[in-house]
């Protein structure tokens, strides 16, 4: 019991910080991006992109393929680690913290930053150990506080009533658009402050893109969102800030209708009137 | 026309189905041909009852049980000694199993079929399975107890089957005593002297402990003495009874009870006493201790100790190769240095097994064993624990002749995972080695299944560097049993495939033991295969378990 006492009132306290609160979280900054370059081995992917990351706002990146979006966005919770020519140079700032300082505990950090692939990847176990993964990881296993986070995990993912009553199938047995919804469901389990979605419905049918991008829509209430998406239609539905990257250089952003609708850079526009992409 | 037939690719397809039938047949050959000769072993043969008559010879009557014939050209039979009628193409033969050894001095003879006057099946004729000197063919004349007649003629035959069951009785009871009773008296025993040696290295032997030590041999010795008496009481009863028969050449033996594993007569047997029989039989070749030299009796020690060898070896092996090839695959920054170590690896599994044997010896044994002795054991001196060969050492050297198979097949597994999964796991605040411990590695795990299957089929069959590392010809004494602490590591052990080698080229009567090398034989197979399969529907599950991402 004081355990879970002190849980709640920790989530309480981590709510407060994050600015939660309607009134006080419009317009902050949640994400810093200051003069970031990326190698992979000679080749420069990033070219000195700097841009804020508003928090509770969906941010889109767009553009043609490998322009650098998908790579920009595994900065933010440092999965270029795992590549081993990528060099890294400049800042990313998560609350005026820098992500790539070395004191930073990476594994802390990806918590705090979650993530969401393009083609769905839940583990080979049950739906329920699949949401309760992260939780476990972090020496959660009391039964009952994994039993609540999973619930309202699946239920923030929209996800519930079509699982509840087999929650210990295999996850393999899920739809696609049901298994990203799962990987969501998995990701908000640990209540991150940021969520990355890298072209999240780009391998589902229409029907479950347009659960997706509802979800989207609903999560922002609660998260910051940064995602990278090929359909331009797409980043007009669900952001409300894009950025339009070419041959690894951010191009322009700005507010999403005002990027649509009335790009200040030439290149934006004749990428989204299709003109070349 | 030919050309055009080429192109077609049905000359390839001809040709690969041949190569597999090929193989087919070859595997189903050798599988045929040991279970043909292993599983009629142990079926009751007639004994024949021969008049024989050698040319210018004596007409003698033999009784034996037809083993092999052979057909030798007149022209060859000319050229071995036998004198040929001009009118004889061949010279048959007839290999007999006349046993009796202890009258005649040979198992085994050869009868010309043409100097053969008469054969006969008479019913009377017994087979009495002895537990030295192999088989006696023979009649029943009588049934002796203490010097004195009790039954003959008639009768005789019932009398003897009940005093044989008597006696095997007792028979099992001697042996339960002189090697669960007795055995643990005398290992306490020797706990004891060497707890009393190695107080007095220490210098810690004061007249309390003294005393107390003593106190209990005492005890001990008292039982011991008590088991004695026991003993001699049931010596006393078996030794008594005797079976009086006579052999062919009408000299009649006195056959000690305490002797006689079973009589039976196979002329009179029906097909369903027969089958009993051999079930028994079949039965004794599962459960029992071997008996003259490994020749007759059961192999069950054998079995034991090759299962045990085997599952000692995989409980080594595998976190042994999974965490190597672990940090091969996942942790090692990949460049000259894993590849050389890959290579290196790969050979390891063409390095001739002896050669891990002669390693095995030179290093577990000689150096780390002697350091174990003279560290924990040294109140054993002279007497070597671990500087011996023994289970341990056999174990461990498998292990490292199979560790290739399983680092390779881990190694092949981990590559196999795909990425995103990785990603997932490491975007969900996991490290690395939470990664790999709570997704990667059972996700690998089928493939580290394959790899053990593999290193299993391979340990359970390697006889070569076992030889050198702890297999014996006569184990005394089971690597488990009821003594703490209960898992003997340092013990010798037997093993199927030594036995085979063993009975088949080393025994001193090869001939008699040769279907015995066959029925092992399978049994080795049977073994391999029941612990491959054991392996393989743990990693069919497994598989359905860990099915990868499709698609």
């Amino acid at each position: 019991m004081a355990t879970e006492h002190v849980r709640t009132h920790a989530i309480d306290m981590n709510s407060i910080l994050r600015g939660r609160d309607k009134n006080s979280g419009q317009n902050e900054i949640c994400i810093k991006v200051e003069n970031l370059n990326l190698h992979y081995g000679q080749k420069q992917a990033l070219h000195n992109i700097s841009m804020d990351i508003l928090k509770q706002r969906v941010t889109a990146y767009i553009g043609p393929s490998g322009c650098g979006k998908s790579t920009l966005l595994r900065c933010i919770n440092r999965m270029n680690d795992l590549v081993d020519s990528a060099r890294i140079d400049g800042k990313i700032l998560l609350d005026n913290e820098n992500i790539y300082d070395k004191s930073v505990n990476v594994a802390a950090l990806r918590r705090r930053v979650g993530m969401v692939f393009q083609k769905p990847n839940p583990f080979p176990k049950s739906i329920f150990e699949n949401v309760a993964y992260g939780l476990r990881i972090q020496g959660i296993n009391d039964k009952r506080t994994l039993d609540e986070t999973v619930e309202e995990a699946l239920k923030g993912a929209a996800l519930w009533d079509e699982v509840k009553d087999r929650l210990n199938d295999n996850a393999l047995g899920l739809s696609g658009g049901q298994q990203q919804r799962l990987v969501i469901a998995r990701a908000i389990a640990i209540e991150p402050e940021v969520l990355l979605l890298d072209e999240p419905a780009s391998a589902l049918d229409p029907i479950s893109t347009l659960k997706i991008e509802e979800l989207i829509n609903e999560l922002k209430e609660k998260y910051t969102i940064v995602i990278v998406t090929h359909n331009m239609q797409q980043a007009a539905r669900v952001s409300d800030y894009t950025a339009f990257m070419y041959m690894g250089e951010l191009i322009e952003i700005g507010n999403t209708n005002q990027l649509f609708t009335n790009p200040k850079k030439k290149q934006t526009e004749d990428y989204i009137t299709g003109r070349y992409g | 026309m030919i050309a055009k037939w080429f192109k077609t690719g049905s000359p390839w397809i001809w040709l690969n189905a041949a190569a597999v039938s090929a193989c087919l047949i070859m595997i189903i050959g050798v599988l045929g041909l040991i279970l043909v000769r292993g599983i009629g072993h142990f079926w009751p043969t007639e004994v024949v009852r021969f008049s024989y008559q050698e040319e210018g010879g004596q007409a003698k009557t033999i009784f034996g049980e037809i083993i092999d014939s052979s057909d030798t050209p007149a022209a060859i039979a000319k050229m071995s000694g036998f004198k040929m009628a001009d009118d004889e193409d061949v010279l048959l033969q007839y290999q007999i199993k006349t046993g009796n050894r202890d009258v005649t001095g040979a198992d085994f003879r050869w009868l010309q079929a043409r100097n053969i006057q008469q054969q006969s099946l008479p019913e009377d004729i017994m087979v009495i399975e002895r537990r030295e000197w192999g088989n006696f063919y023979g009649q029943l004349v009588a049934v002796k107890e203490n010097g004195a007649m009790i039954a003959s003629g008639g009768q005789a035959w019932p009398v003897a089957q009940t005093k044989i069951d008597e006696a095997l009785s007792i028979y099992g009871e001697i042996n339960h005593l002189e090697k669960k009773e007795v055995g643990a008296i005398n290992y306490r025993l020797e706990q004891l002297r060497l707890k009393q040696k190695s107080l007095e290295l220490k210098n810690k032997l004061d007249e309390t402990a003294k005393s107390v030590i003593e106190a209990e041999k005492t005890q001990l010795k008292k039982d011991y003495e008590q088991y004695q008496t026991q003993l001699r009481a049931l010596y006393q009863k078996i030794r008594g009874g005797s079976l009086v028969a006579k052999t062919d050449g009408a000299a009649e033996i006195e056959i000690p009870l305490a002797k006689v594993v079973r009589i039976y007569q196979p002329n009179k047997m029906n097909l369903f006493e027969k089958m009993g029989h051999y079930g028994k039989k079949f039965a004794e070749f599962l459960a029992e201790d071997p008996r003259e030299a490994n020749t007759e009796g059961g192999i069950f020690p054998a079995i034991f100790g090759t299962i045990m060898m085997v599952l000692i070896m995989s409980v080594i092996v595998t976190p042994f190769g999974v965490i190597a090839a672990v940090y091969l695959r996942e942790y090692a920054q990949q460049g000259f240095t894993t590849r050389l170590i890959r290579i290196a690896v790969n050979n390891l599994a063409g390095v001739p097994s002896v050669v891990y044997g002669v390693f095995g010896l030179g290093f577990f044994v000689y150096i780390l064993g002697g350091h174990i002795d003279r560290l924990f054991y040294p109140e054993s001196a002279p007497a070597p624990v671990f500087g011996t060969p023994g289970l341990l050492w056999a174990s461990i050297t498998l292990a490292l002749l199979t560790l290739p198979v399983v680092i390779v097949a881990t190694e092949e597994g981990l590559s196999r995972i795909p990425k995103s999964i990785r990603e997932g796991s490491l975007a969900l605040g996991a490290t690395k080695f939470e990664t790999l411990w709570n997704t990667v590695l059972p996700m690998a795990s089928p493939a580290i299944m394959t790899g053990l299957i593999l290193a299993v089929a391979r340990a359970a069959g390697e006889v070569a560097p076992l030889m050198l590392v702890g297999v014996v010809k006569l184990a005394p004494t089971l690597p488990l049993d009821g003594n703490v602490p209960f898992i003997h590591l340092d013990r010798k052990f037997m093993h199927l495939g030594f036995h085979i080698y063993d009975v088949g080229f080393q025994s001193p009567n090869v001939e008699a033991a040769r279907p015995l090398v066959y029925a092992t034989a399978l049994l080795l197979v049977l073994v391999i295969i029941g612990l491959n399969l054991t392996a393989i529907v743990i990693r069919n599950n497994l598989r359905e378990k860990y099915r990868a991402l499709e698609g």
